[in-house]
């Protein structure tokens, strides 16, 4: 995709990465314990996913929009959008989760169960937000707009998703409810696809 | 006046729901007491919003499949009034809430923050984040067709988002409020007998009352945007 030409935004997103998590360990001192990490770590990751993803639609010119529109169909475009931005969360999430356990350690005791959580997290939320990118892209104020309409939407995942990883702080669950988290949370996500699939051409003719 | 029975049934239903929700025979339950006569009132403000939103909801689909401008304001009428459901479903919950679960020994604000994690309050206030941010996307489109076709896209998919989650997560999260293990009240073990007697009607009634407020608004909007419309 055309992204691969725009490189210094994806350097960028990873500074900001890296530069929110450098003010938290300053600001924070001597370490959080697990629950602070965990809520940090979670929303550190919805901003990330905001800016990261965000940049998919917005920064699209009208020539080029026009262009795509030319050469493909709505569906396969949107579907190479959200493989791209699937793509990049999880390369996001990575460092993420590499620069909080260097600089804020790792109170996790289920280190694996926390990596799968957050990259099924990152996953949910990069794909609601390449959807939410393409509705906020068609009217003005984009930015702001992104942030009111994706947040209402990202709360119950993100509630989910906070609850799901105290698993991996030995929080012991009754049996089958941390499957059957997992599965609502994959459901969730095939519905997003489905979804963005139908009703993004609908978006797209200007 | 055949078309307008079910208005006169909204009248009719409206009129029992109050007199008799306030003068019938309750049960009195040691926590509750006589508050449970809210039932008829704040579970039924909960009932007609879900309706009213499912209706445009799907009045916003079909304005995808026509393309026609009156599914769009129908579809945004319902959604205004949801919105006012859905506020004065608060305010009644907030009076039953001060006289149960609040503690009369501590100062209001105090029973404020355990309250507010209430996750049915929550889904509720997700509800109408969602159809505020609604009204904030199709004020910032100017193109009145633009307008309709993204604000119908964000519509079926907030819906498609929102509801499983205030279907899930009050099971995931302890809570004060009624109903755990499903929609509360509407268990038929749940409900007194007697209550019933004035809850079902109550709760087709105020949804009538809520529909019979919106088609005014719609013929109102329909008026105010003839222009267009006819342009059409």
């Amino acid at each position: 995709m055309l992204e691969m030409r725009q490189q210094y935004s994806f350097y960028g997103v990873i500074l900001y990465v890296a530069s929110t998590i450098f003010v938290l360990f300053l600001t924070l001192g001597d370490g959080a314990d697990s629950v602070t990490w965990n809520a940090l770590f979670w929303v550190t990751q919805l901003f990330v996913c905001i800016n990261a993803v965000a940049k998919s639609f917005l920064q699209e010119s009208r020539g080029r929009m026009l262009y795509f529109y030319s050469i493909v169909n709505p569906a396969e475009y949107v579907t190479a959008k959200l493989l791209y931005n699937l793509v990049l969360m999880a390369i996001m999430n990575l460092v993420n989760l590499v620069l909080f356990t260097a600089f804020m350690g790792n109170p996790t005791s289920n280190t694996w169960a926390f990596i799968g959580i957050s990259f099924l997290g990152g996953m949910g939320l990069s794909l609601i937000f390449t959807m939410l990118a393409a509705i906020a892209s068609k009217a003005q104020q984009q930015a702001s707009l992104m942030a009111i309409l994706g947040f209402p939407l990202i709360i119950p995942q993100l509630l989910l998703l906070v609850r799901l990883s105290r698993y991996a702080f030995a929080e012991v669950f009754r049996e089958g409810v941390v499957m059957q988290v997992v599965l609502l949370l994959l459901a969730l996500d095939l519905a997003i696809v489905v979804l963005s699939v139908i009703l993004f051409p609908f978006l797209w003719k200007d | 006046m055949r078309r307008s029975w079910w208005k006169i049934a909204c009248v009719v239903l409206l009129v029992y729901t109050i007199v008799g929700g306030l003068l019938l025979p309750v049960p009195a339950l040691r926590q509750l007491q006589e508050t449970i006569r809210n039932l008829y009132f704040h579970v039924c403000m909960w009932m007609a919003m879900m309706t009213v939103f499912t209706v445009s909801v799907v009045n916003s689909i079909k304005y995808l499949r026509q393309l026609d401008l009156r599914r769009d304001i129908q579809a945004s009428e319902y959604a205004t009034t949801g919105v006012v459901l859905g506020l004065l479903g608060y305010a009644t919950g907030i009076i039953w809430a001060s006289y149960t679960w609040a503690d009369p020994n501590n100062p209001a604000y105090a029973s404020f923050g355990s309250i507010v994690r209430e996750p049915k309050l929550i889904g509720t206030a997700m509800a109408l984040l969602i159809y505020f941010a609604y009204f904030v996307l199709r004020s910032s489109i100017t193109d009145m067709d633009k307008k309709a076709r993204v604000s119908a896209v964000y519509n079926i998919f907030a819906y498609a988002m929102l509801f499983p989650s205030i279907w899930i997560i009050p099971r995931l999260v302890p809570s004060l409020h009624p109903g755990q293990e499903g929609n509360p009240a509407l268990n038929v073990n749940d409900v007194d007998a007697r209550m019933r007697l004035v809850f079902y009607p109550a709760i087709i009634g105020w949804t009538l009352l809520a529909v019979w407020i919106t088609s005014l608004n719609v013929r109102l909007a329909f008026i105010k945007e003839k222009n267009w419309l006819n342009a059409h």
